[in-house]
């Protein structure tokens, strides 16, 4: 257990120190995200209608948890990338835990998140937004973030150990997250869409988690979706932890 | 108890679909020896690294390392193995000291002990001047050195080079070579894998020539080449002399007669020492004139065109040419 500890620190700080090395994994980190409420703030949120809030206190909410489910991108990328070259089949040979190199890539996530939504909050407050609740709520709603975006990577290592090549990666990643952000209430509410659509949309967990924001930052009624959310994120991990790991286990270097 | 063998594979099968890597394969080193397990591309000897590596299950077969099974003591073996593969295995962002002190860490030990065997290895490796630069800069050469140091991290007694030379121009192989001698100098068992037949000839002590999965010879490079008849004198008769006192001259000196081919008489001779004086007396007394005459020793190419009815490197150029398609 201790050895599953260390190990996972040590792969984490493995994947960290990377970070500032690779100018364009940082601006994936940093610029893009910014990018994106900009565009989504002043070029579509004048069409569209969002009773109660104006469209930058809707669309922050649904915009970081959009950004915190793309960012365990790194880990399924990275994962193919060692897989490749065979520095999986180096660690699979060492004597350390089994669990600690998807443990410490994942948790090198949440520090690569927690670097990501305090651009995007940053970037919020110059652009109009602020918190309508006390600081425990809105610190309840990034352990939610983190804790989300860390369930993602999850699925995500699973993803990266599972197909042959970085571009299948990128492509299978997209084909499968954006429609599920999208097709939420992230960007719009849910009641402007057409009804089969709307019934997706209801039951999808990207909306229950952004609707969970939305009552941690803005106290807008949340029903049962905080609890939800939580354990949404908590079941993807149950599911696609012991995945991945299966997988490293027999993961194979060319 | 008496010692076990350093590695003892036996009636390993391992088969991926319809394709069966390893056809039960028997394999034997002592301990401080080096074998290599010398075949074409495809023939199964990554498999088989990767079977003792702990990396891969065998479906049928056992597979010891230092008296411990590989499957149900995966763990221990660890301890005690290093794998360098084919692909230089190093974390491109990371410098050849990060590298190295990430798998000290990785085996256990604290950071300024695992830093310090660092500095020691990048220093044996000669890249103690790039220790500090990330790895993607290196040479093809200094990656597959410090791929090998990362192995040598923990001081394994046993190690596994899957293809050490692969790809490397001469000088990093000769260089490469140098460094394995030296740990085989120290008492290291080494299994590589090499499709080089001179890299076998150089590094080993017993050669296991692998084909399809299955072991079709072993044995020093001495005992393969001698499989084929030992030493061969070849004689260029003159043009104008005459082959038939050629070979009557020289009968005496063999167990079968030999046969001339348009000019060139080859003598399988049954003593080495004196065999070039004697030739060259025995075909003078005769008067036969000769043109040149050279004693050969069969190579280990011509071992493996016997053995397996295809030359070694020919497969492996075909394989190169299906990568780059």
């Amino acid at each position: 257990m201790r050895r599953l500890v260390t190990d996972t620190l040590i792969i984490a700080e493995r994947n960290l120190i990377r970070l500032p090395r690779t100018p364009e994994l940082f601006i994936g980190y940093t610029v893009q995200p910014i990018m994106f409420v900009l565009l989504f703030r002043y070029v579509l949120g004048g069409a569209i209608r969002t009773p109660g809030y104006s469209y930058v206190e809707f669309l922050i909410p649904g915009i970081i948890v959009q950004n915190a489910a793309f960012a365990g991108f790194a880990t399924a990328l990275g994962l193919n990338e060692d897989t490749r070259k065979g520095l999986i089949d180096r660690f699979r040979s060492l004597p350390m835990s089994r669990a600690a190199v998807l443990g410490g890539r994942t948790l090198a996530d949440v520090a690569t998140n927690a670097l990501s939504i305090t651009i995007l909050l940053v970037t919020a407050v110059i652009i109009g937004f602020s918190f309508r609740v006390g600081f425990p709520l809105a610190a309840a709603g990034v352990a939610l973030l983190l804790l989300f975006g860390y369930a993602f990577s999850w699925f995500l290592a699973f993803l990266g150990l599972s197909v042959s090549s970085p571009e299948t990666v990128n492509s299978l990643g997209f084909i499968s997250v954006f429609p599920l952000t999208f097709i939420s209430s992230a960007f719009v509410p849910v009641a402007s869409m057409p009804s089969g659509l709307r019934q997706f949309a209801e039951v999808n967990p990207f909306t229950i988690v952004v609707d969970a924001m939305r009552h941690l930052w803005l106290g807008a009624p949340a029903h049962n979706n905080v609890w939800a959310a939580f354990a949404w994120s908590l079941v993807i991990v149950a599911v696609f932890a012991p995945l991945a790991v299966r997988r490293y286990r027999r993961a194979a270097g060319r | 108890m008496s010692s076990p063998a350093a590695i003892e594979v036996s009636g390993v099968v391992k088969r991926f679909g319809d394709v069966v890597a390893l056809d039960g394969v028997d394999l034997l080193a002592r301990h401080g020896e080096v074998v290599a397990l010398l075949g074409p591309n495809g023939a199964g000897k990554t498999t088989l690294v990767r079977v003792l590596a702990t990396l891969l299950e065998p479906d049928a077969g056992t597979a010891q390392v230092l008296g411990l099974d590989v499957c149900r003591e995966a763990a221990a073996v660890r301890e005690r193995i290093g794998l360098a593969g084919q692909y230089a295995a190093v974390d491109e962002n990371l410098t050849g000291l990060e590298n190295l002190t990430m798998v000290g860490r990785l085996y256990g030990a604290r950071r300024t002990e695992a830093k310090a065997r660092g500095h020691e290895l990048l220093e044996r490796f000669d890249l103690l001047d790039a220790a500090g630069r990330p790895t993607k800069t290196y040479s093809g050469g200094m990656r597959r050195r410090l791929d090998l140091a990362a192995a040598l991290v923990a001081r394994p007694p046993v190690l596994f080079l899957d293809e050490p030379t692969t790809g490397l121009d001469p000088r990093s192989r000769l260089s490469l070579w140098a460094v394995i001698e030296g740990l085989v100098a120290e008492g290291t068992t080494v299994l590589l894998t090499t499709q080089y037949l001179d890299e076998a000839d150089r590094l080993a002590d017993t050669i296991a020539v692998i084909d399809r999965g299955r072991l079709i010879a072993e044995g020093t490079s001495d005992d393969l080449k001698d499989r084929l008849g030992g030493e061969r004198l070849e004689i260029h008769l003159d043009v104008d002399a005459d082959p038939a006192a050629a070979v009557r001259a020289l009968a005496p000196m063999s167990d079968e007669l030999p046969t001339p081919v348009d000019g060139l008489l080859r003598v399988n001779v049954r003593e080495r020492a004196g065999a070039i004086v004697e030739a060259v007396r025995r075909l003078s007394e005769a008067g036969v004139g000769v043109e040149d005459l050279a004693l050969r020793r069969p190579t280990l190419d011509d071992v493996f065109l016997a053995l397996t009815g295809h030359g070694a490197e020919a497969d492996a150029d075909e394989a190169e040419q299906e990568r780059a398609a």
